[in-house]
């Protein structure tokens, strides 16, 4: 993996970042590449509270920006940066703006790279618009000053659609740094991971089968 | 939050009743219920920071619980819901909690908007 000069992650919601990508994250940190994120919401209307449960409705903002700050912080994230939009509503916003919002952060930082999710393959409304507004952010960008685009797709038919991953990151020396920002994430993640480890102990075939998928992270690069 | 206990939720009822109010109200069974096939789709409404005034509120069931708002030209309703809190702000929150922690309903009250 080239060491980037500097990498941009544009996701909608505190986690995805963990859940998505913490195992490219912290190879690039590692590697010595300042990573700036572009978090669209906090989540606000996260059905997780913890298990058992410890947020309300109100108090979720405020726990899940804790848990980001943590997250960073696990994944050497220095630069975090909030666009104060609210969950579910990212693709009601006007489309432009937010994609001028980010073109301006592009224009600043000027990063060789950017993971985002792939638009039509993210599964939540959210998802798929903050990714279409970053890439869209990339096209009003001189195309000298473009980064690569690795897009993060979670799709079920994502390899009909879209082929064999372009990127397959083997996360063996980042898997713990990956699993501990996810525990960062402790609203949304305590009760899956309890599940999971519940799963993994009653079938050691799972158990192989999971961490095969927890180890490897894949990326399609985006044409824009 | 703790579990509804119908007497205190509906002393808070009766004290919000009357005046105007924002209301917010949500269901919902997950973002990723479709992706999951947890259900055959996800299915999700909210309304916050909704201007409501009603004249009478009642709590009712054995749990969870059922809450009405009865309105001069209409009604507000939740079903499922579980457990209930009285923030620091006042404001009267009602949630309903599957077994797994997870929240499905919301219906909660303020006499000041609920932050964006
Ligand atoms: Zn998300």
């Amino acid at each position: 993996m080239p060491v980037e000069r500097h990498v941009l992650v544009v996701f909608p919601h505190p986690d995805d970042e963990s859940f998505g990508a913490a195992g490219a994250i912290a190879l690039h940190t590692r590697a010595g590449a300042p990573v700036t994120y572009l978090c669209g919401t906090l989540g606000e209307m996260g059905r997780n509270m913890g298990k058992p449960f410890f947020a309300t409705r109100e108090t979720l903002p405020l726990v899940r920006e804790r848990e980001l700050y943590d997250a960073c912080a696990v994944l050497g994230i220095d630069d975090l940066r909030q666009m104060g939009l609210r969950d579910k509503t990212i693709e009601f916003e006007d489309q432009q703006v937010l994609a001028a919002r980010i073109a301006a952060v592009i224009e600043e930082i000027q990063p060789s790279l950017m993971i985002t999710h792939y638009p039509g393959h993210g599964v939540h409304p959210d998802h798929n618009a903050l990714g279409a507004a970053a890439i869209r952010a990339t096209t009003l960008i001189a195309p000298e000053r473009r980064p690569v685009i690795h897009a993060h797709a979670i799709s079920a038919n994502r390899e009909e659609a879209l082929g064999r991953p372009d990127v397959v990151l083997d996360l063996a020396d980042v898997l713990d740094v990956k699993l501990a920002a996810i525990r960062a994430h402790r609203s949304q993640s305590e009760a899956m991971l309890a599940e999971l480890e519940k799963e993994f102990n009653r079938d050691p075939a799972v158990r192989k089968r999971g961490m095969r998928n927890w180890r490897q992270e894949m990326y399609w690069t985006y044409h824009a | 939050m703790q579990a509804i206990e119908t007497s205190a939720v509906q002393a808070t009822l009766d004290r919000f009743a009357n005046q105007d109010v924002f209301i917010h109200l949500e269901t919902t069974n997950g973002a990723y219920a479709a992706h999951r096939q947890e259900q055959t789709m996800a299915v999700c409404a909210f309304i916050r920071n909704g201007l409501v005034r009603y004249h009478r509120g009642t709590v009712a069931g054995i749990g969870p619980y059922r809450v009405g708002l009865k309105m001069e030209q209409g009604w507000i309703y939740a079903e499922g819901l579980t457990d209930w809190e009285l923030d620091e702000q006042g404001r009267l929150l009602m949630a309903g909690h599957d077994s797994d922690g997870r929240l499905a309903i919301a219906l909660e009250l303020s006499t000041e908007p609920f932050g964006l």
